[in-house]
């Protein structure tokens, strides 16, 4: 039932002029930032060569790609979000799964695999561009394997938090609205940082800093943790939020 | 018999707030019947059958789907329901193969089985030649008859099709009838409606819900067989006295309704008709109308729900 879901949400989306606009847009800015990287790369080469440790191709490419990939797509994330339960709760259309024989969590998991199949899609376009470099020069793969993963991670979590603010609401400029408020909120949050006391928890609640230690290639279990359980609690929320729905006073 | 009782609804409540929508419903629908629910708007209808499908949960009482208990396994429950909501739902952006295959997976049809099902269903609904266009470029009936094919595409035991005739033309009126009819082989049916003809035309058992109340639980050939004849209307040419017209046997009241038209109110088991065309040919009043009145579901209907709004009106005074 959930690949039954997911494969309606998935072809939805390529149904609709935005998802290729989204495609599109993405594509042509990171594509952008990747020649200014290359062309940066370029011109320090020489000097890099004379440097012991220097960073690599990987530092200068695709850790700042990724990084810039992350922040473009928490501006388009909530866009693709901010329709999946709102609308078809506007519409209508959410009676009919509820009158299906299918649970809460087979039609959240179902529409949050759905719109990940989707930036799937995205994120290996995106990744072509860093693998064409594999051609003329060396990749720290590793490294690359791990942004790559980060970059996953981050993208699932930007889709669970939608997915959940899209089930409070059926207003959907209103869920893309406060979805893109939490994802920056989560993004920034790490910004008073210093030694005052609690920085500590802002700095483990923020996503950026998770995803930068990711791009870095250091594969830290903590920060795995940290995506899997903000996945895990905005789905259970808002598996949580359509059962209210049934019991609305 | 219990066997034969698809859905069995007790003391069902339902509160919205301090609002109670539905106030103690209880009955139950064999298989094969075709149960008609009717009400005014904000009646409570559109409430009752939102839990009898489970997408709205009740705050009391118990509602069983073929034995199966929809608030302990609402999955099980669930596969033997086909639900027609108020508003059709339906996604604009698929064509109608698309959407019906989707919902035909959703209720776990074999990929194998779906393309029969499809054409059954299509076929039943008359969506035969609208497979191809989109929903959204639809007429309303086109896509009401989608909605309904949504609703029976799985072979469900029991239908529930809230207003499926509104907005509709009376040829596409028909059309649905005709197809509830057809439903009612191997389908129960609920349907909910204020067009009263409407149950009367499809319906075996009628519920009147008014104020969250159920005040009328009754077979439409019962009530038809209630509502029978009780008087008589007539149009005569040369009218005579109304004296003459009162003393026919079988006439307790006489009713001038225009110059030429009378109604004549008789007992329902001593019809006055002989009498009158006999006096009539015989005294030469030119009988050129003759009609018997029947005491519509219209009146029941409006009787019932007038006479609760004042009992509730002082149940509100007095609480």
């Amino acid at each position: 039932m959930i690949a039954v879901i997911a494969d309606r949400e998935f072809r939805a989306l390529f149904g609709s002029p935005l998802a290729w606009a989204i495609l599109a847009v993405v594509q042509v800015l990171l594509a952008y930032i990747f020649l200014t990287r290359i062309q940066l790369f370029v011109e320090f080469q020489p000097r890099l060569l004379g440097l012991e440790r220097s960073p690599g191709l990987t530092d200068i490419v695709v850790a700042p790609l990724f990084g810039s990939a992350g922040i473009v797509l928490l501006l388009v994330a909530p866009m693709l979000t901010m329709r999946m339960i709102a609308e078809e709760r506007r519409t209508g259309t959410l009676r009919l799964l509820y009158a299906a024989p299918v649970s809460m969590l087979e039609i959240v998991l179902g529409k949050f695999l759905g719109l990940m199949a989707f930036f799937l899609v995205t994120l290996l376009m995106i990744a072509t561009m860093p693998l064409s470099l594999l051609l003329g020069g060396g990749l720290d793969l590793g490294q690359f394997a791990a942004g790559f993963l980060g970059l996953g991670l981050l993208l699932a979590a930007f889709v669970a938090v939608g997915l959940f603010l899209s089930s409070v609401t059926d207003h959907p400029t209103v869920a893309g609205i406060a979805s893109f408020g939490a994802l920056l909120l989560l993004w920034i949050i790490e910004w008073p940082g210093g030694s005052e006391e609690g920085a500590g928890l802002f700095a483990y609640l923020s996503m950026a800093r998770h995803f930068q230690s990711l791009l870095k290639g250091v594969f830290n279990s903590v920060d795995v943790f940290y995506f899997f359980l903000l996945i895990a609690v905005f789905l259970i929320l808002t598996v949580w939020r359509l059962d209210a729905d049934r019991l609305q006073h | 018999m219990s066997a034969d009782i698809l859905i069995d609804v007790q003391h069902l409540y339902r509160y919205y707030g301090g609002v109670c929508a539905v106030n103690d419903v209880s009955f139950s629908v064999r298989r094969g019947e075709v149960l008609g629910i009717l009400g005014p708007n904000g009646a409570g209808k559109t409430s009752t059958m939102q839990m009898i499908s489970g997408t709205l949960a009740p705050s009391a009482g118990g509602i069983t789907v073929g034995g199966i208990d929809i608030l302990e396994s609402p999955k099980a429950a669930k596969a033997n329901l086909g639900y027609l909501p108020e508003h059709p739902p339906l996604y604009r952006d698929m064509r109608v193969d698309e959407y019906l295959l989707y919902c035909a997976r959703l209720h776990r049809i074999h990929r194998h089985q779906c393309d029969a099902v499809l054409a059954k269903t299509k076929s039943r609904c008359a969506l035969g030649d609208a497979g191809q266009r989109l929903i959204g470029n639809l007429s309303k009936g086109y896509q009401q008859r989608v909605g309904i094919a949504q609703a029976i595409l799985h072979a469900p035991a029991v239908v529930i099709l809230d207003e499926p005739t509104i907005g509709l033309d009376p040829i596409q009126i028909r059309e649905i009838r005709d197809l509830i009819g057809e439903l009612r082989g191997d389908h129960s049916v609920i349907l909910s409606t204020h067009i009263l003809p409407e149950v009367q035309a499809v319906c075996d058992r009628v519920l009147i819900i008014h104020q969250g109340r159920l005040v009328l639980n009754d077979s439409v050939e019962r009530l038809t067989h209630q509502q029978s004849v009780t008087g008589l209307r007539i149009a005569l040419r040369q009218p005579p006295d109304v004296a003459q017209l009162q003393a026919i046997a079988g006439v307790e009241q006489v009713e001038r309704l225009d110059s030429n038209r009378f109604l004549l109110h008789h007992p329902p088991d001593r019809n006055p008709a002989d009498g009158v065309v006999d006096l009539a040919v015989e005294r030469r009043w030119g009988l050129f109308e003759l009609v018997p009145e029947t005491r519509s579901l219209e009146e029941t209907f409006v009787q019932l729900t007038a006479g609760e709004r004042l009992a509730g009106g002082e149940q509100e005074a007095f609480p």
